[in-house]
């Protein structure tokens, strides 16, 4: 369970930090303790920057002390998946590719996070490029949760997942290509949102699948989550897909509640594969909404029924592509062979795991001469299929419910045999990915094993305040029930 | 079968002449020390990200309305395909929507040449392989610079619409001269940035199917283009009439032996996977932006034929080289202020290939008007040019600073008569119609004048002779 002890709201810390009752340092050390006492356990974390974290914090402190505000997340400490680039920091992917690599320049979000004096702890592990759902396929050994050291933190952010749920730090960012925030959030019972692509530059982010990869925050809260969201979203231009719209204002509504809202229940993501425990806690978050006052209905979206279908032709292809770059001949891992091209496969043999092989291998196939037209190219007719869908429904509705992750956290090692069985792990979340929207998985009660339960939110693009508004909802409910039940024991 | 017919379509690959490269801040520049003008953008380092250059899309689109192509809304694709050289491992290019479309180059003798797109794409990086005679496959290493990775380039693709390799080398000058006016690159053959290759098959003439075609590459210069274009013709023809096939493959060009080599055949060409770039967004140029572009567009090297062959009252073939070496505004002030056309376009043309000095229009017009009024020879004007190209002045009165006069009427008159007096047996021949004495009776004359006399009044005053001369 989450150190309670450690744990204060992101924004508090920030508060106490700017006003001078709290020094930087010292939430630095608290964090770095909580981390030296479960880390082995847990393994969050590919590398700790507790030495750049120390010294930041201190500049912190001094600035502080010279009148200065460092920003609005001074001295909170945040913990980067590792996909992130950090100039002079290791950035693996998880992966033995990128072996020996020190990126030259910091992410657009990893600047931003530092003018918002946000203090970077360390590079969490992932699914080697982000592939996969249960943190397992990392070259670096797999994340534990931290509610159950023998189950899977969910993947693939599956580090930044644990190290919030740990109390590692208290913000952190992740990637979601297909769900790779909001399962692992769900899995480990913290919030996490992929916001609207193009909300949050992807620069520096090492892509997987560019159409589908986007940044988000994972937090504790809510009301964390949204503040880490406002400090790292807004346009890039060296990002040309980021969107011109200005950085969302989300904190400041978000106790503005649901009523009259209009939520639907997506038919489609509760069928089949779905936990009855799983499907019981959707359920309840569709009463506790309407209890609010939103109105609540099932609806149905035909074409999700198609979208991990699509989803694996078109992330696998695009990954084929972004990974090509792995050859050996600039940076990272080079294993010698007498020509260029024998180079070329002897590294990407030995650097790259199975899951990436696997996927490199069905993109390149759904991309080839003969093959694109009924592969890739229908993949992306579904696509079109799924954003009409999803806009048709939104017509209707100002946001859909669903479960995060059909199941609560397996075992580790259960679905590492079977990709397919992975895959579905993902089938509530990769609609989101495919057209583009926001969506957030928050905490609401426990699965039948007493492990965390995740619902997600979805809305339209942009409309990430909405979405909040309703995540903070549910949020407030579930406090509520914990009360009463503190109160009914004496 | 003896007469056959050479079909051949280029694909001039050109780099634009932009400040930096085309989808970062990076310096494009030709020459710098290896591996300086490089940042995480084009060394494609895990995380970056392409930003498209505005300036090398309107430098592109530049070209596009000069070739008289259609602007349309584009994409950018990947092309995959692994090369050391290459930092992603693709490169980023346009596909099935190219900015520019459907436009047409008119070379100098009135040939239109279909240009099917015009479209953009990044270069890449350039190897030089250590040992082994520099070949890849028995170097002991090579060494990459990506100076050059990520400069952005147009690939101008002619339709097959060439028939000779003479044609094919106006082709290139006419589109270099094209690139030079509208500023879109310096396309220097010698340095790269301008590079040919040519899709060369040949049929029986009369015939209005191709024949299978093979793509030769490694064209360094126009004269390798047509030395090429002439080899594989005839290769190809000797297969044909030797009842064999062509096999359609890549071939690269020789320069030292003066042959084609394959290099790779239809079944081995690559798979390129080409898929939209999905980091970048659809290109569409708005018409207001387009307009703009159009209207800043200097005049182009055919318009400025056609506008000098009319003013001067030649043909467009005849103006090319006044036109090529950009002399053609001279030769149009120098006719408003009355000068005679023929004798510009001449004088442009042979004797103002080293530069134009000191002349001015005023000076160069009243040149011609001494030649066309007798008063210099075109030889003695050459001479006089001479002087005003290098210290400017008067024309008449350097002619007369040099000695130069023509003949009047009477002195030449009694000159022809002397020559026709000593030279009775040629005259002879002349009344008999033996036309090349009327060269010999010149050549006397200018002797005798020092070259004072004006062949062409010599000639006219041999006829009036003749004519008066009792038969």
């Amino acid at each position: 369970m989450r150190h309670a002890s450690t744990y204060l709201p992101a924004a508090e810390i920030a508060d106490s930090v700017r006003r001078g009752e709290r020094a930087a340092v010292e939430v630095v050390e608290e964090h770095l303790a909580t981390i030296a006492e479960r880390e082995p356990e847990v393994h969050a974390f590919n590398a700790l920057t507790d030495a750049q974290a120390r010294m930041a914090a201190e500049l912190i402190d001094r600035r502080v002390a010279a009148g200065e505000d460092p920003g609005p997340l001074a001295g909170v400490p945040v913990a980067l998946k590792d996909n992130l680039c950090t100039a002079g920091v290791p950035t693996t992917c998880s992966s033995r590719i990128l072996e020996g690599w020190l990126p030259p320049y910091d992410a657009t979000v990893v600047t931003r996070l530092g003018l918002a004096g946000a203090i970077a702890i360390g590079k969490t592990n992932l699914d080697e490029f982000a592939m996969g759902s249960s943190t397992e396929n990392s070259a670096f050994g797999p994340t534990h949760n931290p509610h159950d050291a023998s189950r899977v933190p969910g993947g693939s952010s599956g580090g930044s997942a644990a190290a919030v749920a740990a109390g590692f730090a208290p913000l952190a960012l992740g990637s979601d290509t297909g769900g790779s925030i909001r399962q692992p959030a769900a899995l480990c019972g913290v919030v996490g949102v992929k916001p609207t692509y193009g909300r949050v530059s992807r620069y520096g982010l090492i892509a997987f699948a560019s159409s589908l990869d986007q940044i988000g925050p994972l937090a504790p809260t809510v009301a964390d989550a949204a503040l880490l969201l406002e400090v790292v979203a807004g346009h890039d231009p060296l990002d040309s897909t980021s969107v011109p719209e200005p950085p969302p204002s989300l904190v400041a509504g978000l106790d503005d509640g649901v009523e009259g809202l209009r939520v639907g229940v997506v038919a489609e993501l509760m069928g089949q594969g779905v936990a009855p425990d799983v499907r019981r806690r959707v359920e309840a978050a569709a009463e506790a909404l309407a209890g609010a006052g939103a109105k609540v209905e099932e609806t149905s979206v035909a074409a999700l029924a198609y979208g991990l279908s699509a989803y694996y032709l078109i992330a696998p292809a695009e990954a084929s592509s972004n990974l090509a770059r792995y050859d050996g001949v600039r940076y990272g891992l080079r294993v010698d062979a007498p020509t260029t091209a024998t180079m070329n496969v002897a590294t990407r043999t030995a650097g790259f795991g199975p899951e990436v092989k696997r996927r490199i291998m069905l993109g390149t196939y759904a991309l080839s001469a003969g093959y694109y037209d009924a592969y890739y190219g229908k993949a992306q007719k579904v696509r079109t299929l799924v954003i009409r869908d999803f806009a048709a429904a939104y017509e209707s509705f100002d946001l859909l419910l669903s479960p995060t992750s059909p199941t609560t956290a397996f075992p580790l090692g259960a679905k590492a045999a079977d990709p397919l069985s992975m895959y579905l792990s993902d089938v509530c979340t990769i609609p989101s990915n495919l057209a583009g929207d926001p969506a957030v998985s928050v905490p609401f009660g426990t699965g039948d094993d007493g492990l965390p339960v995740g619902v997600q939110i979805l809305a339209p693009a942009l409309a990430e305040a909405t979405m909040l508004r309703a995540a903070a909802v549910l949020e407030d409910a579930m406090l509520d029930q914990a009360m009463a039940r503190a109160e009914a024991t004496p | 079968m003896s007469d056959w017919e050479t079909v051949v379509g280029l694909e001039v690959h050109c780099e634009l002449a932009t400040a930096t490269k085309l989808f970062c801040g990076c310096r494009n520049a030709f020459g710098d020390e290896p591996n300086t003008n490089v940042c995480p953008v084009c060394l494609g380092l895990p995380g970056s990200l392409p930003v498209l250059n505005r300036g090398a899309v309107e430098l592109a689109v530049r070209l596009g309305l000069a070739l008289g192509c259609r602007v349309e809304p584009s994409l950018f694709h990947r092309k995959n395909y692994f090369y050391p050289d290459m930092p992603k491992d693709y490169q980023v290019s346009q596909y099935d929507r190219p900015i520019n479309v459907d436009g047409a180059l008119e070379l100098p003798d009135g040939t239109r040449v279909g240009i099917e797109r015009a479209h953009l794409e990044e270069d890449t990086g350039k190897s030089t392989h250590v040992g082994g005679g520099g070949r890849i496959h028995e170097a002991d290493h090579s060494l990459v610079d990506y100076n050059r990775a990520g400069v952005p380039l147009v690939e101008i693709v002619s339709r097959p619409d060439l028939r000779s390799a003479e044609q094919a080398r106006a082709y290139v000058n006419e589109l270099r001269a094209v690139l030079l006016a509208t500023g879109a690159s310096d396309a220097r053959m010698e340095e790269g940035s301008l590079r040919v290759d040519a899709n060369i098959s040949v049929r029986p003439a009369g015939f209005s199917t191709f024949g299978t075609r093979c793509e030769v590459k490694n064209l360094n210069s126009t004269r390798s283009l047509g030395r090429a274009i002439d080899y594989e013709a005839r290769r190809q023809i000797a297969l044909l009439e030797a009842g064999e096939q062509v096999a359609q493959q890549t071939r690269h060009w020789d320069e030292a032996d003066g042959r084609t080599h394959p290099l790779r055949s239809k079944e081995e060409a690559y798979d390129y996977r080409y898929f939209p770039e999905p980091d970048l967004v659809p290109l569409a140029p708005d018409d207001a932006w387009l307009g703009q572009v159009r209207a800043g567009l200097p005049p182009l090297p055919a318009e400025r034929r056609r506008r000098l062959a009319e003013a001067t009252g030649s043909v467009p073939a005849a103006v090319a080289v006044v036109v090529e070496r950009g002399l053609d505004d001279l030769v149009l002030g120098a006719l408003a202020a009355g000068g005679d056309g023929r004798r510009l376009v001449v004088h442009a043309e042979h004797d103002l290939a080293g530069g134009t000095g000191a002349l001015d229009p005023e000076a160069f017009a009243a040149l011609s008007r001494l030649e066309a009024d007798g008063a210099l020879t075109a030889t003695q004007a050459k001479a006089v040019l001479a002087e005003l190209v290098a210290g400017g002045g008067d024309p008449a009165a350097v002619a007369e600073r040099l000695g130069f006069r023509a003949l009047g009427g009477d002195e030449l008159a009694g000159a022809v008569d002397a020559a026709i007096a000593a030279n009775p047996d040629a005259w002879d021949r002349y009344l008999a119609g033996d036309a090349k004495v009327s060269g010999f009776f010149v050549g006397q004359v200018m002797r005798a004048t020092r070259g004072q006399a004006d062949g062409k009044a010599v000639t006219a005053l041999l006829a009036q002779r003749a004519a008066a001369t009792p038969g």
